[in-house]
């Protein structure tokens, strides 16, 4: 087990390499630079940008930029700074004098950790994912134990909806139905720390995700309903609701629990779009500004924490699922 | 039987036999039966063909050219409304209404659906044939291959394929093959790099198991070469798998395409009216954006397309899922 771990901890260097070697590479090959696509500000002149370019070591050849990126470059005053293997995600160059960590992960001040880009991003994800585990494992219990009645279809007919329609076209119904016709939500917020405009973003995101819990838990119910055990149950005269509650379900949980760690990452890495749409202060709207900005160190670290959450949470698919189930082995 | 038959059957009795069996059907009959036999996976179907039908005869079927601005007709609100929100009354002309500009929305609608018709074929065509050939080879021959491609696709599972897609966009559209096919081409070329990998690990997945069985053993026996096994042996018995994840990719394609079309990064609207690929439901979405407030009805047919052909082809996948492995039936 621990050697597994270790393994595939390890495995994590060669991705992270080449995630960043096809980052690098495309994001180069992007017409422009920072300095000259912002076209609200006073364009820089030709004597600033080069002078940007040597203090940033945007003037050395691609090669030595990525190499200074991942492990590091002796600055002008020749002293080494630490890259990548330290941690650093480089300086940004929209934002010049903060690091890409610090706009990631800095809150403002004052405020604690939830309110930086990162912490909002999560804190999304997260109730997204709330929303879903708590309204799609009851919808997938209810319709398993109801098979083929009205109430298994109609939940089938909204799984399958949840699941095919791509959650900017549902957040584009949903926004002309709850904020321009009803008028109940209000989607341009004055602050995000008013409760009902989360309420939008949070459904819109969890959609899908509830869609798919749904449904995995109504398979996975109609095949322990089907089990030796639960018969075995129901004639030794246990009630129904203890049948149900301890055996079916508790048993049927195993496949649902081991897709939520990929579920939280897949929420915080691709909300991006709704981010983008309802203006949401996350990670991945500043993810999308960077590209149009050729903020290349933002691009890159950006990318980059988004391939470790994935990676982290397949790994950890592996590890639940070998607590739960014994008989699968790591090795 | 009609008659009890005889030690020496005459004639006459052999060629009643023969008609009292049942005419043999293949696996691909029943499959097809039980597909049609499937309301949801027909009326997907129905509404494929209905859009394909769309997309080929759009240059007939659309009632204006979506190019035409009418200076004064802008934002006026579809025909089944009096008056708009801002005023304007209606025109029957305009079934859907206009945008800014006072294009038919309609029109530009119907040329929207020859965009996701093609992004949602052409790209899977390139998947499934290269996904399908790197899977039989990964999965028969094992070895140094196989490893090449479990490494390949760890990487790319780890890469956050829409940002991949973004930024392949917004770097290489200004190039020459950015602009070939109005971008399509560009987008096609990422959504198949993207996507044939995760085709190949499961044919390759498929073939692991099927080249233990004893038809492949057999095969071996008789002295068939490689290519003969993997071609004609375990290329057929993984069809079913491949049919059904083929189905099941196309609306991936088609998703992608409106959501990078909504992003400003898909296709770019033409403005030349020889081109074949004028809009994309991805593009009016956006356009429609501004305006969702006061003109929702920019906005609605678009949307309600992209969730209509998604929704038929999950209605379909699903269907020929059910029919060619009745195994899985409902448990996914």
């Amino acid at each position: 087990m621990g050697k597994y771990l270790i393994r595939r901890l390890l495995w994590l260097i060669p991705v992270i390499i080449v995630v960043s070697g096809i980052t690098f590479i495309l994001m180069h090959s992007a017409p422009g630079g920072p300095w000259d696509r912002d076209t609200t500000a006073r364009q820089v002149d030709q004597n600033t940008q080069r002078i940007l370019n040597e203090y940033y070591g945007l003037d050395k050849p691609l090669w030595r930029q990525y190499v200074a990126y991942v492990i590091g470059d002796f600055n002008k005053q020749g002293k080494f700074v630490c890259g990548l293997v330290c941690g650093n995600l480089g300086p940004s160059y929209r934002m010049r004098g903060l690091t890409i960590q610090q706009i990631l992960f800095m809150p403002p001040e004052g405020k604690n950790f939830l309110y930086s880009r990162f912490g909002y991003s999560m804190r999304l994800g997260v109730f997204a994912l709330l929303f879903a585990v708590a309204i799609g494992i009851p919808a997938g219990v209810i319709a398993a134990l109801k098979q083929n009645t009205i109430i298994d279809y109609v939940s089938l007919f909204i799984v399958t909806i949840g699941i095919s329609v791509p959650n900017f076209v549902m957040a584009l119904f949903l926004i002309i139905l709850f904020a321009s016709t009803l008028k109940w939500v209000n989607i341009v917020p004055r602050s995000w720390d008013e409760v009902s405009v989360w309420v939008l973003p949070t459904v819109i995101l969890g959609f899908g995700t509830m869609a798919r819990t749904a449904r995995l838990m109504r398979g996975s119910m109609l095949e322990v309903m089907r089990m030796d055990y639960i018969r075995t149950a129901r004639s030794k005269g246990l009630a129904e609701r203890v049948v149900v509650l301890r055996h079916m379900i508790k048993n049927s949980l195993i496949p649902v629990v081991t897709i939520l760690g990929p579920a939280l990452a897949a929420l915080v890495t691709g909300s991006f779009i709704i981010e983008t749409m309802f203006g949401f202060p996350g990670m991945g709207r500043a993810y999308v500004t960077a590209i149009g900005q050729r903020d290349y160190s933002m691009i890159m670290g950006t990318t980059l924490i988004y391939a470790v959450l994935i990676a982290l949470a397949n790994l950890s698919v592996d590890i639940v699922y070998s607590f739960l189930d014994p008989r699968i082995r790591l090795d | 039987m009609a008659t009890k038959p005889s030690v020496n059957p005459t004639p006459s009795q052999i060629a009643d036999l023969t008609m009292m069996t049942v005419k043999p059907r293949s696996l691909w009959v029943d499959a097809w039966y039980r597909l049609i036999r499937n309301k949801a996976a027909v009326a997907g179907m129905i509404v494929i063909i209905f859009f394909l039908f769309v997309a080929i005869f759009a240059n007939q079927l659309a009632p204006h050219n979506p190019l035409q601005t009418n200076a004064g007709k802008s934002f006026l609100p579809p025909a089944w409304m009096e008056v708009g929100p801002n005023g304007r009354p209606s025109d029957p002309a305009f079934f859907f209404g206009t945008d800014n500009l006072g294009r038919d929305v309609l029109s530009r609608t119907i040329y929207g659906a020859r965009v996701s018709i093609v992004v949602g074929f052409l790209p899977t065509i390139v998947i499934v044939l290269v996904g399908s050939v790197v899977g039989l080879l990964a999965g028969y021959k094992g070895g140094q291959f196989d490893n090449i491609l479990m490494r390949f696709t760890d990487v790319i599972y780890a890469f956050p394929d829409l940002l991949f897609f973004i930024i392949v966009m917004v770097t290489l559209r200004e190039t020459f093959i950015g602009k070939l096919l109005n971008g399509l081409f560009l987008l096609f070329m990422a959504l198949a790099i993207v996507n044939w990998v995760g085709f190949a690990r499961v044919v390759r997945g498929q073939v692991l198991s099927l080249k233990e069985k004893e038809f492949i053993e057999a095969a071996r026996c008789i002295g068939a070469s490689d290519a003969r096994i993997m071609f004609r042996h375990l290329l057929p018995n993984s069809l079913g798998p491949i049919i059904i994840l083929s189905a099941l990719t196309i609306p991936g394609m088609i998703i992608t395409e409106a959501i990078l079309g909504y992003l400003g990064l898909g296709l770019t609207p033409s403005t030349n009216p020889n081109d074949i690929f004028i809009t994309s439901w991805g593009a009016l979405m956006l356009d429609g954006q501004a305006a969702i407030n006061a003109q929702p009805w920019l906005i609605l047919p678009p949307a309600i397309c992209v969730s209509l052909m998604v929704l038929a082809f999950t209605f379909l996948g699903d269907g020929l899922r059910d029919a060619l492995d009745p195994r899985l039936q409902g448990t996914q």
